[in-house]
């Protein structure tokens, strides 16, 4: 009797449990699976649609290449059948040749090349400038940011009373959210002038003023990124220096600083990858002078203020379109890598220390 | 010995308070100078009205438009993808899996790749292939009316550039979600589907809602990805379809204060124009801040 209560008892239960199928929640799921994969389906697109139009510059050499073989096999053909006239049209025709395979070789010397002139009756794609003005900037930027960065969010997470925090952590909020263009307008008509009455440089828009203002669209990030790197490390760790009578500014130079290292190094990548990739405040503030110079106070152009300015005004599938969008690729794997680097690598490192401690 | 220390240690403290002493500095230096250059421009008739004699005179009316329209439509986008694709990797996506880890890089990437490259992606895609694909399929190639920089395709180049900056704060906020509520409506026979439109989506409403915010903060702000998908230097009317082209505020500044004929003459427009995108994009933010730290505290009570 209780056996076979039991039993249908167990029965019910069974059917209850059984997982039954239900057609909207099956959809739901494929659906909102389908949906997550867009932000994965837009980085391939990003990176097809970017390179294809910079895909043609390959191209353009191979067919230039194909009338070269032409060329050659017409003039064969000439010198067996033109007697009299033969060493006349020959020159005539090494001379194309000679042009020809000039053009052929040009592309890739031209985008080499230390000149950008992509407006003009010869028009010189020369990116050698473009690169290095980009790096510039970066550099001086990164070279800004990174203390200041580093070091206020030292302060924050270790000496600053909680006031000081209260105060700080809106703050960089407020520069985070600080559009790139209003840096930009602040740098162009404030900070050129101001920097030129202190260093009293010649050309007011500079690698310098660009670089600093830089600086402060990565400040935000150099500082999140560590700050929470920081705040990460075990409390042990500190506790423990405390403990072995180390002082509040040594636990955080030799403890808590190089714990963070990882981090620290992946808040300058981001920054990098940010400050190398970042558009208007270059196109505002650096002058846009394809010059290469050892000073930093001389107007620069970097890459992405190239593509910037260039354009809105460049003809669909001329050359110089191309060749925007081939520094476009150029961008988008150097901050690709970057960001890979910081993802992977420092990801994994810090994971492997503090692991086990969370 | 024991000075040298103490130095040491002082002069790192300091020099530590004073690079935090800096940003506000700089902060503070920037706001007082837009606010002071700009406040006095700032009339409603410079808000309601279109620019006159050339850009020289009169106000930034279409400009704003054009702001509300793109961050209108490019939410309308980003909002409800990014929901969903946060929906999906917290609750259906485990941590370890290949696919939930290729979206979280994914995204990850999307929010590093630089604005310009979105611009490029926005040119290339939207408007030579699906936008000249829409032009042959509807018009036969004759008419180009889709094929050209609008507002749609600065929109949608908008839109994926926020996106991740939706999926981080929804994460953020369904992950606030007590599992004890998932738990008992799933107890009480609710499936997976029911308990996400029921329990976890209401919940996390000031999530999505600060997601929101903080994506039209972004895309009110950036410029790069418009200025060849669809921003216009100057329109004398207001766009009326998605085919159209527009004007945008930080798109405003940037010609106002490069391109113009006479830069110096309208210093006093730039400066208001900045000071109004300025605070747009305060209010958007502050109010984000102000609903994530209700967030923040609504979890640190019921968890």
């Amino acid at each position: 009797m209780n056996n076979k209560q039991n039993k249908v008892q167990q029965e019910t239960h069974n059917d209850l449990l059984r997982k039954r199928f239900y057609f909207s929640d099956w959809l739901a799921k494929v659906l909102i699976k389908t949906i997550a994969f867009i932000s994965f389906l837009s980085i391939i697109l990003i990176f097809v649609f970017v390179f294809r139009e910079a895909l043609p510059i390959f191209s353009y050499e191979e067919v230039k290449s194909a009338y070269t073989e032409e060329e050659l096999e017409q003039e064969t053909y000439g010198e067996e059948n033109v007697t009299i006239q033969s060493p006349q049209k020959s020159e005539n025709k090494s001379s194309v040749l000679n042009s020809s395979s000039e053009q052929n070789k040009s592309i890739w010397e031209n985008i080499f090349s230390t000149v950008w002139e992509p407006i003009s009756s010869q028009p010189k794609y020369g990116i050698i400038p473009l690169v290095l003005g980009s790096f510039k900037v970066t550099l001086i930027a990164i070279l800004i940011a990174a203390p200041i960065g580093i070091l206020s969010a030292l302060f924050t997470s270790t000496f600053a009373p909680k006031w000081a925090k209260e105060i700080l952590k809106p703050a960089i909020e407020i520069l985070a959210g600080f559009p790139s263009v209003v840096i930009g307008f602040f740098a162009l008509i404030v900070m050129a002038t101001f920097f030129q009455n202190i260093f009293g440089y010649q050309y007011r828009l500079n690698a310098f003023v660009g670089g600093v203002a830089m600086s402060l669209a990565v400040i935000p990030i150099i500082f999140t990124v560590t700050e929470d790197s920081l705040s990460a490390i075990p409390k042990s760790y500190i506790e423990a220096s405390l403990a072995l009578g180390a002082e509040k500014w040594q636990t955080a130079l030799f403890v808590v600083l190089p714990a963070a290292t990882p981090g620290i190094f992946a808040a300058v990548l981001l920054g990098i990858g940010r400050a190398f990739g970042e558009t208007m405040i270059v196109l505002m503030a650096t002058g846009n002078a394809a010059l290469i110079s050892p000073s930093i106070f001389e107007p620069v152009r970097t890459m992405s203020a190239t593509i910037g300015a260039e354009m809105a005004e460049v003809v669909f599938g001329e050359l110089h379109y191309n060749i925007l969008f081939l520094l476009g690729s150029i961008l988008f794997i150097f901050t690709f890598t970057l960001n890979a680097i910081a993802e992977f690598y420092v990801r994994n490192k810090l994971l492997k220390k503090f692991g086990g401690e969370k | 010995m024991k000075l040298k220390k103490y130095l040491l240690g002082l002069s790192i403290k300091s020099l530590t308070a004073i690079s935090a002493a800096l940003i506000l500095l700089i902060i503070f230096f920037i706001m007082s100078n837009i606010v002071s250059g700009g406040w006095r421009q700032i009339t409603w008739e410079f808000l309601s009205t279109a620019p006159k004699e050339g850009m020289t005179e009169g106000g930034i009316f279409p400009a704003i438009f054009g702001t509300f329209l793109l961050v209108v439509i490019m939410s309308i986008f980003s909002v409800p993808i990014g929901t969903i694709s946060a929906i999906y990797l917290t609750e259906y996506a485990s941590s370890n899996s290949i696919v939930a880890r290729f979206i979280r890089f994914s995204v990850n990437t999307l929010a590093g790749v630089p604005a310009i490259v979105f611009g490029l992606f926005g040119l290339g895609f939207f408007i030579q292939f699906v936008g000249k694909g829409m032009d042959n399929l509807f018009y036969g190639g004759v008419e180009l009316r889709w094929g050209q920089p609008n507002i749609l395709w600065a929109s949608l180049t908008m839109a994926l550039l926020t996106l991740p900056v939706v999926i981080v704060s929804v994460e953020e906020a369904i992950k606030a979600v007590p599992k004890e509520l998932r738990e008992a409506s799933l107890a009480l026979g609710a499936t997976k589907w029911q308990t996400i439109r029921k329990v976890v989506l209401p919940n996390s409403l000031i999530g999505i809602l600060t997601g929101g915010i903080l994506a039209v903060s972004r895309g009110a702000g950036e410029v790069a990805p418009i200025l060849f998908t669809g921003a216009a230097y100057f329109l004398p009317y207001l766009p009326s379809s998605l085919s159209d082209q527009f004007m945008e505020l930080g798109y405003h500044i940037y010609i106002m204060s490069t391109q113009s004929p006479d830069v110096e003459a309208t210093r006093g427009i730039q400066y208001a124009t900045t000071l109004v995108l300025l605070l747009l994009t305060f209010t958007l933010n502050f109010s984000a801040i102000f609903l994530r730290y209700k967030l923040r505290t609504i979890k640190s009570k019921t968890g």
